[in-house]
Parts: structure tokens; C-alpha cells; sequence
């Protein structure tokens, strides 16, 4: 038996509070995505593609759904007698527990199960983003330069490049300098969150950072920064191709439209890079007499009467006759009534729209409550809740979870507005 | 139902599948978009609590074991039971091929006599059907009788489908009193279903005795011989079946899919249905898509016009394609300007620019594997 060369751990513990009502009991990386899949599936497919077999999932926030999203892996072929994946949460230790505190802490918390392994190499990735890569190939760079750390880099427009954490480079690739979030950026070379590090020198750095009271206990904001100011080698590794953080309401959004195009700029046709999930045990989907299907992505066990344009439709969604669904993200089991019309719309798991019902209507006006999350005229239904017949919704208004027809004040909800539990109207 | 076991019959040549089954067994012919015809019977025992199954098999068969595998997809891929598959086999007293039915079972006696459950449940694997063995058992025991055999008013199939199957005949008391294997002129329109209850010390008794005459056919030469002396049962079953035997009853079968009730009754009410899961993305639409009353499968890539038709996992049809009445199965491409009616496109094919293949809906048109047409 071959040493394990390489083990990924995944950071799937973040909250997401820009995807709102999407993120109020799921971890972001849970958050459904495409049609079929969750966030996570990405990064998860990305190691199997990539031959790396033993994956710690470190988890934290909300993980019922996301633990039983990853089971014991058998959907991303990680049911393996040797590595496959392990569920890492925080847990009790003798003296006290402690939840994870940074991502550098949430490795650190974890050395135990790495030294157990043993790897030569870790790469350390986040659960909640959209591209395809294969890291084995960043492996091999990373052993070419003899790093210590290799880290993953996009390009970005000159004027996004302060949101990033960037990477300023001699014309080799070597990293010079790292700067958190600059206002005046010296380059494009955006982190995108994709560690590789020799395990011997990260271990030693984590122990060093978790001994820092001052410490953020953080990649980017710490360790990052110490291993270069130590002169230690590190080097970004140019990744081209697709690649979105799908963290707000817009990103997700757009990020799921871009699937819909003929072209897509992210093909999730490609045979030699799956991506895998729990498959639904549905049939295929069913378009009735008078459906219309157009520019969109449809699952199976759906049955559709109405019509379709521009959308994303999960698995067993029901669309009735006369409907029009437009730009507009729907997801697994959501029911849908006759004559009704749906525009520019994410509706959660199992959401339930009665007849003669409009979302999306009238002029574009910010949540009053969070202004900051739901902005760009896209209204959020949180999951199992219902939308009663002939209710009128504007633009990013923000219906809560398990809202039931009781909690509406008034059947219209102008823009702006919102609907939660308990009949709390604003 | 931990007191039955499941044995599926899965051995015969069918010619009347044409090149459908040239390459498979019947059991293993793709349905409905994503299932081949085994999954309903194996889904049916599995919702029913059946957990310990055999498949025994002959003709054709590296289809039906690639698809079944562990028979981990039917959560069969257990330590007690589970999933067993029984192709044919030399042995040194000289038998090898299954001569019918009842030889079939004979040959896995061990398999029987190793087993624990009280009951057998044996029923042929090419029917799409839902049905709950449970209640099917519940009623041997209750009537207390030898043999159970599943039954339905078949008026709903095409007249000359009837001589295809068993025909029987059942008192008030829903004993039966006569049973015609294949009949030419069947004398009524009550067929077998090819499923049976029956305790697993009778059946081993009876596959002995049979045998022991030189005889190897479960029906004629077990059931209608006993009809008097055992006590033969039926259990009417009122909801959708359909066996899938001939290229016509395929077709039909396949578009009768397309009506929602038929679907409810299949998919919806009464547990799922298993198949072996593809990783495919979901369907995708292009603006030019067209598409109505049709079943789509995952990994399809739409940009022309598809009516009435069943398309499997990753078919892709082209701008300009015009597709109605069809069974297209996985991964076949029809490109652009090309025209199918009344077709039923086999795995993988590829139908080029501008053609015209046009069936009939009493004789439609086979494609067959692999084809570039």
C-alpha cells in the first residue's frame, strides 16, 4: 500500500448569511445549486476527479442536512475501506470543547486526523464554490517549485480586485507579497481560496498560530501572511476557467442562469469531468400537451404543464397549466398552481405557489430589513412555505420558511416587503 | 415481509423483440425513460419487504448483470439475502442449459433449500407494473391455498396480445379452474400475470416430482397438472400491467407513460421504483426546443421538436430535428433537419443530417444498437 500523497479537507462550516432565508438552516455549501446538485458537490466531484480519496468535510453551522447530503460518500465513489470522507465537527475535549474559530483553527482543531494519514501534502479547500479543477495538476506545480504552499489565483477585473484577497507575484510565480482586501491593488491575482501546503511546514505554522492569542486563527488574514514573512516558498497557481463564490443572492443567481445558455460558460455536460450527487429516485420528467420549455434546465420527476423560460427547475416540481415560470430558480418539490406567474425568483425546497398568483411584479425597491442581501430585484421564498391563491409579490420581497397562507396580512406584498412566521408582516 | 423470498424469471429468447432483445435479455430492455423492464418487479418485491431475491437467468444476460451489479441500487447489497444471480452452469452430471422454467429453479435447488422464508413469490422480469407482495401473500394465507397466481382482466390489451399469455379461468370463490398456456383462442380474457405465491417446501416438492418426470415447464408441467389436486388460487389485480413481449406491446407500453394517471400509478402512489443511477446533468433546453407531451430523461440536450415521445438519459436532438411518436434510447444523437416518426432508436445511435424514417404506430420502426443511419 502506497502512502496517501494527498488529502483535501474541506471547509463547509461557513453560514452564508448574504443567501438569507436560502442559509437559515442549511450551510452554504448545502444551498441546492443547478438543478440537481448542492454547493458542496463541486468541490467534492473535483477531489474524486482529481484521485484524491481521503477527504476530511469539516463542518459546524447548521450540518443535519449537509452531513446527510454527504452520508459516507458513496455518490462521489469516497465509500472506501482506506480514506473516503469523514464528517469532522467540532467535538468536547476533556477540558472543554470549542467551536471552530477561524479556518486555520478548524484544520488545527483537526491535526489528529491528518497526522493519523500522514500525507505528504493537504489541500485545503472551501465547500461553497462553482468551478472544476483538477488538483492534481496544482500538486504538480506545487512539487516542481519545491513549495511549502501553492495557492490557487484567478484573474479579476482591476476594479474587483480589492473585494479579494491578492497575490502580488515575480514574473515566475513566486508570491511576493500577500495583501488582504487592498484598496489599491498591485495586481489581478485573486486567492481563491485553494490551499495546497506541505504538511510538515503547515502543521508547524498551526501550531505556532493556535499558541498567537492575537491570532485570528485565519488562512488568509494569518498563516498566509507569517509563512511569507518567514521567506517560506510560495507560489500561486494560475487557475483558468469557471469560477464563482456563490455567497449572495445575485452570485447565485447569476451563477445559475450562466448554466442555461447554449453554450454554457460552465458545461456540466463533460464526461470526463462528472459531477456527482445523491441522485433523485424519480422518473424522468414529464412536459405535458401544452408545455412550453425554453432556454432552461429541467431535472427528473417534474411534470410540467406551463411554461418555462430562462429557468432552473430541481427535481419534482410540479408546474401547472397556464403558468409562466421566467428567470427564475425552483426548486425540488416545489408545487406550482395554474395561471400563475413566476419572474425572476428563487423558491426553496418544497415551496407551495397557489393559483392565479404574480411574483416579481412592479418597480425594483431593497428589502427594508436587509437592504444589504436582497437588492438586485430578486425575490426569495423560503422553503415550505406557501403562496396563496391569487397573492400578488413584488420585487425582492422575502417570504420566510414554513410561512404558512395564516401569516399574510394581505395577499399583496409590494416590493421591498417581507412575510414572516408568526404573521409578522412589514 | 421477512417470510418471503423473491425468485425472477428472467431466462427466455424472445424473437418478438426483434433486435431489441438481439443483445439483451427481455428483463433488461430499457422503459420509460431510465428503467429497464426488471426494475418494477425487483422494486415491487423490494418495497414489499423482500430483501432475499434470486434472478435467475439464461439468454442474453451481461445486460441484466451490469445493470443489476451488487443490487446495491435496490438496497440488495446485503449480508443475509440480498441480491443472487443464477445464470446456467455446467455441472458433472451433465446439465447446463435451463430447458424451461421449472428446470431453471431446479438447477438452484440449493439456493431454495439454503433459504429461510416460509414463502416464495416467483414472477417473470420483463412486466412494468406496480404491485404490493404483501398483500398478494396476505391473501395465499388467507384463502389457504397451494398456489396464488396473479391475474387481471387483459380486455385492455390488443386481442392478439391475449394469446401471449396464460389464460385462466377462476370460479366465484376465485379458484382457478382452468389454465391455457398461450392459447391460440384464448377463452377468456382473465390472464396470468407470470407471478405466483407459493411455500417454498411445496414448490422444492413439486420441482422434484417434475423433474423426476422428465418434465421442465413451471406451468404446463406443474400448475395446469394440478389444478385439481392443489389447491390453485387467483389474485386479481385491478391496476396498470403491462408485459413487455413483443415490439408492439413495447411501443404501447412505452406511450402509455405518457398519461399522468398511468405515471401515478407507477411512480407515485405506493413506493419508489429503482433503477441503477447515471450521473447525468439535468435535461437541458435551447431556445429553439419544442418539446410537448414527451418523457425527458437526464443528460438530454434539446434544440429541436419532440412530441409524444419517451427520450432516455443523454440524447441529444439538434436544431431543426423533428421527433414524434418515438422511443429514442440513452445516448442516441439526432441531428439537425432529420425527421422520426413511429421509430424506436436503440442505445447510441446516430441518426445524420436530413434523414426520414417513418413507422407506423402498429409497426414501428427499429433501430438497432450502435446504427449510423
Amino acid at each position: 500500500m502506497s502512502k496517501t500523497e494527498m488529502i483535501a479537507l474541506l471547509l463547509a462550516g461557513g453560514q452564508g448569511s448574504r443567501l438569507g432565508v436560502l442559509t437559515k438552516n442549511v450551510a452554504k455549501p448545502a444551498v441546492s445549486y443547478g438543478g440537481k446538485y448542492r454547493i458542496i458537490d463541486f468541490s467534492l466531484s473535483n477531489c474524486i476527479n482529481s484521485g484524491i480519496e481521503t477527504v476530511g468535510v469539516l463542518t459546524q453551522y447548521q450540518p443535519l442536512e449537509l452531513n446527510a447530503h454527504i452520508g459516507i460518500g458513496k455518490p462521489w465513489d469516497l465509500d472506501r475501506m482506506n480514506g473516503g470522507v469523514t464528517i469532522l465537527s467540532p467535538y468536547m475535549k476533556e477540558e472543554a470543547g470549542e467551536w471552530y474559530k477561524g479556518t486555520a483553527n478548524a484544520v488545527y482543531q483537526n491535526i489528529h486526523f491528518v497526522d493519523k494519514i500522514s500525507p505528504e501534502y493537504v489541500v485545503i479547500l472551501s465547500g461553497d464554490h462553482i468551478y472544476k479543477m483538477d488538483y492534481s495538476r496544482m500538486l504538480e506545480a506545487h512539487k516542481k517549485n519545491n513549495a511549502d504552499a501553492t495557492i490557487s489565483v484567478i484573474d479579476v477585473p482591476y476594479d474587483e480586485a480589492s473585494r479579494y484577497g491578492i497575490m502580488n507575484t515575480d514574473p515566475n510565480g513566486k508570491v511576493i507579497e500577500f495583501e488582504e482586501k487592498p484598496k489599491n491593488p498591485k495586481s489581478t491575482l485573486a486567492s481563491m481560496g485553494i490551499y495546497i501546503f506541505t504538511w510538515e511546514v503547515l502543521r508547524e505554522y498551526l501550531v505556532k498560530d493556535n499558541d498567537d492569542p492575537a491570532s485570528e486563527n485565519d488562512f488568509g488574514k494569518n498563516i498566509i501572511p507569517n509563512m511569507l514573512n518567514d521567506g517560506k516558498k510560495m507560489w500561486a497557481y494560475q487557475f483558468q476557467g469557471y469560477w464563482r463564490d456563490v455567497g449572495t443572492i445575485q452570485a447565485f443567481w447569476e451563477s445559475n442562469m450562466d448554466l442555461i445558455q447554449r453554450v454554457p460558460i460552465f458545461n456540466l455536460f463533460d464526461p470526463t469531468w462528472r459531477i456527482y450527487t445523491p441522485n433523485p429516485i424519480k422518473p424522468a420528467h414529464y412536459i405535458g400537451p401544452n408545455g412550453i420549455i425554453k432556454t432552461s434546465i429541467v431535472t427528473e420527476g417534474c411534470m410540467i404543464y406551463g411554461t418555462v423560460r430562462n429557468s432552473v427547475i430541481f427535481p419534482g416540481v410540479f408546474i401547472d397549466e397556464n403558468t409562466v415560470i421566467e428567470d427564475s430558480i425552483i426548486m425540488t418539490n416545489c408545487k406550482i398552481g395554474a395561471n400563475s406567474h413566476i419572474n425572476k425568483s428563487i423558491l426553496g425546497e418544497n415551496v407551495i405557489i397557489g393559483d392565479d398568483v404574480k411574483i416579481g411584479t412592479g418597480e425594483v425597491v431593497p428589502n427594508d430589513l436587509k437592504p444589504a442581501i436582497y437588492y438586485s430585484g430578486i425575490t426569495v421564498v423560503g422553503e415550505s412555505s406557501y403562496v396563496p391563491d391569487a397573492a400578488e409579490l413584488g420585487k425582492n420581497v422575502v417570504i420566510d420558511r414554513f410561512v404558512t397562507t395564516d401569516d399574510y396580512c394581505s395577499l399583496n406584498v409590494p416590493s421591498g416587503k417581507s412575510v414572516f412566521k408568526g404573521g409578522v408582516c412589514d | 415481509m421477512k417470510n418471503a423470498m423473491g425468485i425472477i424469471l428472467t431466462g427466455g429468447n424472445n424473437s418478438r423483440m426483434k433486435e431489441l432483445s438481439a443483445i439483451r435479455a427481455t428483463a433488461a430492455i430499457p422503459v420509460g425513460g431510465k428503467y429497464r423492464a426488471i426494475d418494477f418487479v425487483l422494486s415491487n418485491m423490494v418495497n414489499s419487504g423482500i430483501t432475499n431475491i434470486g434472478v435467475l437467468t439464461q439468454y442474453n444476460f451481461r445486460s441484466l448483470m451490469d445493470h443489476l451489479g451488487t443490487g446495491k441500487e435496490w438496497d440488495l447489497d446485503r449480508k443475509n439475502g440480498g441480491l443472487f444471480i443464477f445464470p446456467p452452469y455446467l455441472s458433472d452430471d451433465g446439465s447446463g442449459w435451463y430447458k424451461g422454467t421449472a428446470d431453471a429453479m431446479y438447477n438452484n435447488l440449493t439456493y431454495l433449500l439454503r433459504s429461510s422464508q416460509e414463502y416464495v413469490i416467483v414472477s417473470v422480469g420483463n412486466s412494468v407494473f406496480k404491485m404490493n407482495f404483501e398483500e398478494m401473500l396476505d391473501y395465499h394465507i388467507d384463502k389457504g391455498a397451494d398456489i396464488t397466481i396473479a391475474y387481471r382482466d387483459m380486455s385492455d390489451l390488443y386481442p392478439e396480445d391475449l394469446p401471449l399469455l396464460g389464460i385462466l379461468s377462476v370460479d366465484s370463490n376465485n379458484r382457478v379452474t382452468d389454465f391455457e398456456e398461450k392459447p391460440l383462442r384464448p377463452k377468456g380474457t382473465l390472464g396470468s400475470m407470470g407471478i405466483y405465491v407459493i411455500k417454498r417446501e411445496l414448490l422444492i416438492y413439486l420441482l422434484e416430482e417434475c423433474i423426476a418426470h422428465g418434465n421442465y415447464d413451471f406451468v404446463r408441467d406443474v400448475l395446469i397438472k394440478k389444478l385439481d389436486s392443489l389447491k390453485i388460487y387467483g389474485y386479481k389485480f385491478k391496476s396498470y400491467w403491462r408485459s413487455i413481449s413483443s415490439i408492439k406491446m413495447y411501443y404501447r407500453c412505452n406511450m402509455e407513460l405518457l398519461d399522468p394517471d398511468v405515471c401515478c400509478q407507477l411512480f407515485v402512489d405506493g413506493g419508489k421504483i429503482y433503477t441503477k443511477v447515471k450521473d447525468e446533468p439535468p435535461a437541458k433546453y435551447n431556445d429553439e426546443a419544442e418539446v410537448r407531451n414527451s418523457i425527458i430523461a437526464d443528460g438530454c440536450i434539446i434544440e429541436g421538436t419532440v412530441e409524444n415521445s419517451v427520450l432516455f438519459r443523454g440524447v441529444t436532438v439538434k436544431k431543426g430535428a423533428t421527433i414524434k411518436n418515438c422511443i429514442i434510447m440513452q445516448g442516441s444523437v439526432i441531428e439537425s433537419g432529420s425527421t422520426l416518426q413511429y421509430a424506436v432508436m436503440d442505445k447510441n445511435v446516430l441518426i445524420t443530417e436530413g434523414k426520414n424514417l417513418k413507422g407506423d404506430d402498429e409497426w414501428p420502426i427499429i433501430v438497432g444498437r450502435k446504427t449510423v443511419v
